[in-house]
């Protein structure tokens, strides 16, 4: 790793921490390198040529549209079936929480639980968190920004989970297609729910986490 | 650049636009979908399943069952369901719902899809142009549905026999409609039965066409053998109506639809004149009237005329005894025997007058009701309408009500008459005067056998000992001639010696021939020497 040579400017003695943007440096996104910024806003890497930016431009508003998007498509996801299973006797639409509570019955608690956390608590969790977050920075207040920033990881981590259930959906529809015996065909529900794990991915992606203590700083 | 880089933020918020354009365009979509909202009340909620059950018609899903709940009087549930928008104007006041189950019969077995898939609700889109949205549904799936060409009629019948709805009708043994309702007449004394005609049947309803069961099997034993009618299996299993002109009918006009006719319990009744004039006559009978029973046939010399109406007794307070007056119905129809050509009024009180003359004449003639037994063995008693010959002259009194006909005996009362004339006749033979003439008759026999015993004495006395002379002489004869001829008799003995003899003298003879024969020369030369 070559980094190009900056001249030590750390003030040993001050309590806060020093900001690259304190110290008029830039680091690349992509590849991390420690770039002098020369003034104007956006340039390119001078070793892998990706953008530069001292903050993810627009991150906020990006974040902000993603999550509502997002927010808007969690109703449909929890409201329409995601799921329809053609058997010989009967025809059943499931919806996500349908699915949990007759998984409950079956007796299948541990299933239950993991499916209820990873569908319905999770994205809910990560739409309240995000949008809290969003909602204090644009407060300009963040009383709290090292936990939120672990609640913010954690959130992030945890979401992709949520896709288990997409993928099993798909994995079934894709396999029960035993002609007039059984069918499981996905409903307009599952795609809801998809894009709401996608959208709160990209909405986690897109948001600039240093806005946090930005704001703290400003704050 | 910053203004290029600032023109780019709605781009993102595009997406939520996106999703609640797109949720507004679901929503009014799921809404329109949803349908029109209807109501139908059935008996029960059996095989019904909110958001499962699918309303179909001609087998199409037209709507779904989205609610059901008891009516407020608990009587029935309310079916609440959504109709689709495209079907709204199948909602009219005569559409009809009902709900499609598994159906099986003896000759018919329908709706077998809905054991697996589950019952369904079937539409029968009505013609009325007044929309509704509230509907009483059929319990039974209806057997006719509106867009079915033909025409319905209406039966009455005495009962219902085995007919059932969809029991099928016949027309000359082609199934051609079906039975579609039933009901009890409203007090009680007859079934109104509905049939449906499916076209092209229809066109032979006119109003000369008889209607009568076809249920089961029809068995007749009469002079010409054992008869099995039946219509076909279907109605040995299930009933039905069959129906035919009568005979002679002329082509006449097709029957409206709803147009109202007697169904008849079999053919023979149904092609029978239509007895629409009956003669109520009162006959008195001296005779017991056990087996007699009301509806036995009143019999012209083997015809059916008419039967027992009622029987009663009354008590005759003038003659201070009791009469058993038999009414009978009489109809005077039959004996005219011409096939009415048309049905009315006119004609019916034309032949009413003709009857009365007609039958004055005939009881002028001698003619006579009786009782007779139709049979001996069941002790079954009929009235017999018969011209007898040695009567005293009687008229009908038409003055009574009902007339007075004039009765004769008959049956075993003339058997036990008869036997009471003989019982007369031989009363009036004079047994007394013929017991003395029979007394003198003995008298002279008896002197007649005394001389011939006198006669027999005489015969013993001087006949006899000659008799018994003759007969030692006879005996003594032939003592003489079995002596001459035993055995030991001289004369048999030497009839035996001298025959012997006359054998030796043969057999010498015999002898010589036969050397003579070997030795002719011995006639010549001499017997030569013994060799020895």
């Amino acid at each position: 790793m070559t980094t190009p040579t900056t001249p030590g400017v750390a003030t040993p003695g001050v309590p806060t921490p020093a900001t690259g943007r304190s110290l008029g440096l830039l680091v690349c996104m992509r590849c991390r390198a420690t770039v002098r910024a020369i003034g104007v806003e956006q340039s390119l890497c001078p070793r892998c040529e990706a953008p530069l930016y001292v903050r993810r431009p627009h991150s906020f508003s990006t974040t902000a549209a993603l999550l509502i998007t997002a927010a808007l498509l969690y109703i449909p996801a929890n409201f329409l079936p995601v799921m329809r299973t053609h058997e010989i006797f009967s025809d059943d639409d499931d919806t996500i929480l349908s699915g949990v509570i007759s998984l409950a019955h079956q007796g299948s608690y541990p299933i239950a639980l993991l499916v209820f956390f990873a569908s319905i608590v999770v994205p809910l969790l990560k739409l309240v968190a995000l949008g809290e977050i969003l909602l204090a920075i644009a407060r300009g207040r963040v009383r709290n920004p090292r936990q939120r920033s672990r609640l913010f990881r954690m959130v992030e981590f945890v979401g992709r989970w949520s896709m288990l259930d997409v993928f099993a959906l798909s994995l079934l529809a894709s396999l029960v297609q035993i002609q007039s015996l059984a069918i499981v065909q996905v409903r307009p529900g599952a795609f809801a729910f998809a894009g709401v794990v996608v959208l709160t991915m990209l909405a986690a992606q897109s948001f600039d986490e240093r806005l946090l203590w930005d704001a703290e700083t400003r704050g | 650049m910053p203004d290029r880089r600032r023109a780019r933020v709605p781009y993102v918020w595009i997406l939520p636009a996106i999703v609640v354009i797109a949720g507004a365009f679901v929503a009014v979509h799921e809404k329109l979908a949803e349908g029109v909202p209807i109501e139908i009340t059935f008996h029960t909620a059996d095989d019904l399943e909110p958001n499962k059950t699918k309303i179909s018609y001609k087998a199409v899903e037209i709507g779904q069952v989205k609610d059901i709940r008891v009516s407020k009087d608990r009587k029935d549930v309310i079916v609440e369901a959504r109709i689709h928008r495209e079907a709204g104007d199948y909602l009219v006041q005569d559409t009809r719902f009902w709900v499609v189950r598994p159906h099986v019969t003896g000759a018919n077995i329908s709706g077998l899809g809905t054991l697996v898939s589950g019952a369904y609700i079937g539409v029968d889109v009505g013609h009325s142009s007044v929309p509704a949205h509230s509907f009483t549904g059929l319990e039974v799936p209806p057997i006719v549905t509106s867009g079915q060409p033909g025409r319905e009629y209406v039966l009455h019948a005495k009962d219902i026999g085995s007919l059932s709805i969809g029991s099928a009708v016949y027309y000359r043994h082609i199934a051609a409609g079906q039975v579609v309702a039933y009901s009890l007449d409203p007090r009680g004394d007859g079934v109104t039965v509905k049939v449906f005609i499916n076209s092209p049947y229809d066109q032979f309803v006119t109003h000369d066409t008889r209607f009568w069961q076809a249920s089961g099997i029809d068995m007749s034993i009469d002079s010409e053998g054992v008869k099995l009618h039946t219509e076909s299996l279907d109605s040995i299993l299930e009933g039905g109506v069959a129906f035919q002109p009568i005979k002679g009918a002329q082509a006449s006009p097709e029957s409206p639809e709803d147009s109202s006719f007697v169904l008849y319990s079999d053919q023979e009744r149904a092609m029978r004149e239509p007895d629409t004039v009956a003669q109520t006559f009162v006959m008195y009978f001296q005779g017991s009237l056990r087996g007699l029973a009301v509806g036995a046939p009143v019999d012209l010399r083997g015809i059916n005329i008419g039967e027992v109406k009622r029987l009663s007794v009354e008590y005759d307070r003038d003659a201070g005894m009791l009469r058993f007056p038999v009414e009978v119905d009489i109809f005077p129809q039959r004996i005219h025997g011409r096939p009415r050509t048309d049905r009315g009024a006119g004609t019916a009180d034309d032949s009413d007058t003709g009857g009365h003359a007609m039958i004055d004449s005939m009881v002028a003639h001698g003619m006579r009701a009786e009782l007779k037994t139709g049979s001996l063995l069941t002790g079954q008693k009929f009235v017999s309408v018969n011209v007898e010959k040695r009567v005293s002259p009687e008229r009908v009194e038409w003055n009574a009500d009902p007339p007075i006909f004039p009765t004769a005996e008959g049956g075993l009362d003339e058997i036990q008459d008869s036997i009471g004339s003989v019982a007369k006749k031989l009363d009036a033979v004079p047994f007394d005067q013929l017991s003395a003439r029979l007394m003198a008759t003995l008298t002279t026999l008896q002197d007649t056998l005394k001389s011939t015993d006198q006669v027999m004495h005489q015969v013993n006395g001087s006949i006899a000992p000659q008799v018994t002379a003759t007969l030692k002489e006879a005996e003594d004869a032939m003592k003489n001639a079995k002596e001459a001829l035993s055995s030991e008799a001289p004369l048999q003995s030497d009839l035996g010696s001298t025959l012997l003899e006359l054998s030796h003298a043969a057999r010498s003879v015999s002898a010589l021939a036969d050397y003579l024969e070997r030795h002719p020369e011995a006639l010549v030369r001499g017997k030569p020497k013994d060799p020895k």
